[in-house]
């Protein structure tokens, strides 16, 4: 079984604040992560491997400061590294990145065949969820998207069974390998790498592959030139201003309070007080 | 099973140049830490002190991350109203190269870490190491850690773990941590526009300003402020005797906040953008604090000996120091092929008496157990200082001979005469 597990390093949204005067959001010294949502992905493809043998490659598109990030995934368990990083990257959207990255995993599968592709479910820079799904696609790989828990892999008939989240329930999907698979949030618990993880991680001889590596030969696929997005304008939505209001209620009782609430709400909401009026 | 020349225990000042000189020599050294990355777990005033670093990395100055060269140094003396104290500035301290330096530790550590790296250390970070192994004769050959096949192994083991040292604790090397030896120590860096900074200082270019100071903002406890310059960014701090905390119970974050309120200081850290909080223990138990620092296969090197001069506000360059003589002594025994014995590591304590480490540390080694035990000198003396200077500048047609008198009373009503010559006494004592 060899999976390949897409990461990706992104600034540590929880420590990023917007300046209070300029609202613009200050980059300076926040720290950068893997997208969490990636850690679920990669858990679930070593536990694969823990169950059925193989390897886990981990692959990044970035800068080579991502170098860091994909030690890191080492250090949990991962059995290979390959930073895809090229200048002509630069200015990169989903579509342009999806194709970049189904190359590379292309290349990978020439030297040994790829079984499962890992995505987390979205990063918490873009919010997109489409990288994942745009590999499937280029690639022509089942697509399962938001799985929470992986069933059953039979590897002879080539066939998985995974539970997945949708709106008012659980899917249960069965479909057949190679597939693609973006992993629920919740659904596992990184490991703590153990000591020769993290000897081999330390020691492990970065790949980096450039555009010609990855075997990417149209240009116009990747980087700004592949990418039809157009960011418009980028703004901070100003919070709202609605500010609460103390009730006060004379004699208090628990009675007097809730009607006095009604009272002002009524008055605020004319539609909801109609409404309670016609159900009463 | 993995083994190793060396493993250096975590990646401070002291575990960097240990580690580096090391590496630099051509030993297989392991360094291990337990933060996220080394340097994660560190925190400082923080100045750096160019000559023990130099004597690491001799051309540190070409790509390390340093803010302002200090070329002014205030010493305050400060009651809840006034500050009384002496500035010394000197076109000296310009001329390269430079000897201080204001630093932030976090662009610091990512550097000195790098170098470490470079020179060949292997770095492990995320990692814990839970205790020191030994053969049947009790020799150290290597630790444990907290992950799966944990074991690591090396010829001696420096335990660069800063004041806490859990390791040498659990192996019986060092005592527990009196609280009248440590110091608790909180620090805000406060951004602002570079241009303010050198307004507000009356410097240039990379010039800096540190300010340390004494007195009222320590409520009577055993301890000092510090006010230094970056280069858009102010490092404010306040420690004392974690001894005087508990007693006291007082915490170090509202003693911050009184000392940011002072009328002498609020100004210059006005508007100001708080971007870093941190707290620290400081080992300021001096001389007599100091453990057995070196046995068979192991050394304790920085904070993890006590080794800071509180006096002098000096720690950082007594970790790189004592570091790399751990480093330098081994070394030297392995390049002779001798075994990392307790005999033979006693090379590093000769070395470490030698050098001005401990000839520091010993001069000053009654100093701690004065301040603890006098404290009008942070509360009566400064208070006394201050209404003299008062009295003395206040143009209010009383003669200065009248004024001059009333001041000696005030320091006689306070102190007794005996008081004020047995606090001189223990001063010169002190710093003799």
């Amino acid at each position: 079984m060899h999976s390949v597990v897409c990461i990706k390093q992104v600034p540590d949204s929880a420590q990023i604040r917007v300046h209070p005067v300029t609202n613009t959001i200050m980059r300076q010294g926040v720290p950068a992560i893997i997208n969490p949502y990636d850690l679920f992905a990669l858990e679930e493809a070593l536990r694969l491997k823990d169950r059925f043998g193989g390897k886990v490659t981990v692959i990044t598109m970035g800068p080579p400061q991502a170098e860091v990030a994909l030690r890191k995934a080492l250090s949990f368990g991962a059995d290979d590294a390959i930073l895809v990083t090229d200048k002509s990257f630069a200015g990169a959207d989903t579509l342009a990145t999806s194709y970049a990255l189904a190359a590379t995993i292309r290349q990978i599968a020439k030297e040994s065949p790829v079984d499962m592709v890992f995505t987390g479910k979205q990063t918490i820079d873009g919010d997109t969820a489409q990288v994942g799904p745009g590999i499937a696609k280029r690639m022509d790989l089942q697509l399962l998207t938001y799985v929470s828990r992986i069933v059953s892999v039979d590897q002879d008939k080539r066939e998985i069974v995974v539970e997945r989240r949708a709106e008012g329930g659980v899917q249960v999907l069965k479909t057949s390998l190679p597939c693609l698979i973006t992993m629920l949030e919740g659904s596992n618990q990184m490991r703590f790498g153990t000591m020769p993880d993290m000897f081999r991680a330390a020691r492990y001889e970065m790949k980096f592959w450039d555009k010609t590596a990855a075997g990417i030969e149209d240009v116009t696929k990747i980087g700004l030139k592949g990418s039809p997005t157009v960011v418009n304008k980028v703004f901070t939505p100003s919070p709202r201003s609605e500010k609460a209001e103390m009730i006060a209620v004379e004699g208090g009782s628990p009675a007097d309070v809730a009607v006095a609430l009604l009272a002002k709400m009524a008055a605020r909401f004319p539609l909801v007080e109609k409404e309670l009026a016609k159900r009463a | 099973m993995e083994k190793f020349d060396v493993i250096v225990v975590g990646a401070g000042p002291s575990g960097n140049a240990a580690a580096y000189t090391l590496a630099k020599a051509g030993l297989s050294v392991l360094q291990l830490e337990r933060g996220e990355a080394a340097g994660s777990k560190n925190v400082q005033g923080a100045i750096l002190y160019s000559d023990a670093l130099e004597k690491v990395i001799p051309n540190f100055r070409d790509d390390a991350p340093l803010e302002r060269h200090i070329i002014e140094q205030r010493m305050w003396v400060l009651d809840d109203e006034s500050f009384i104290g002496t500035h010394f500035r000197s076109d000296d301290f310009n001329k390269p190269p430079y000897n201080r330096y204001t630093i932030i530790r976090a662009k610091f550590d990512k550097w000195f870490s790098k170098k470490v790296q470079e020179a060949g250390a292997l770095i492990i970070s995320e990692t814990t190491v839970k205790e020191l192994l030994r053969d049947k004769s009790g020799k150290v050959v290597g630790v444990e850690t907290d992950r799966a096949d944990g074991k690591v192994y090396a010829d001696v083991v420096i335990m660069a773990d800063g004041v806490n040292s859990t390791l040498a604790r659990k192996a019986g090397f060092r005592p527990e941590l009196d609280p009248k030896h440590v110091a608790l120590a909180v620090k805000e860096i406060h951004f602002m526009p570079r241009e303010t900074v050198e307004q507000r200082f009356n410097i240039k270019d990379d010039e800096g300003v540190v300010i340390e100071m004494l007195g009222k903002i320590t409520q009577g406890m055993m301890g000092t402020g510090f006010l230094y310059t970056n280069s858009d960014s102010i490092s404010i701090g306040v420690g004392c005797m974690l001894s005087d905390f508990m007693e006291q119970k007082l915490t170090p974050y509202d003693l911050l906040e009184q000392m940011k309120r002072h009328p002498s200081i609020q100004p210059l850290i006005q508007g100001g953008e708080m971007k870093e909080y941190t707290a620290h223990l400081i080992p300021e138990g001096g001389y007599h604090a100091i453990p057995r620092v070196y046995g068979d296969g192991w050394m304790i090197v920085g904070d993890s000996g006590m080794f800071v001069n509180a006096v002098h506000r000096e720690g950082s360059n007594l970790a790189m120091t004592t570091g790399r003589m751990a480093a330098e002594t081994i070394i030297e025994l392995h390049r002779a092929g001798k075994p990392m014995s307790e005999a033979n590591l006693a090379l590093y304590k000769e070395r470490l008496d030698d050098s001005f480490v401990m000839k520091d540390l010993k001069k000053y080694k009654d100093m701690p157990d004065i301040f603890h035990s006098n404290n009008q000198f942070f509360t009566t003396y400064p208070e006394l200082l201050s209404r003299s200077a008062y009295t003395m500048l206040k143009v209010d047609g009383v003669d200065k001979l009248t004024k001059e008198k009333e001041i000696f009373a005030s320091f006689k009503e306070r102190r007794s005469l005996f008081g004020l010559l047995g606090d001189a006494f223990k001063l010169w004592r002190a710093f003799r």
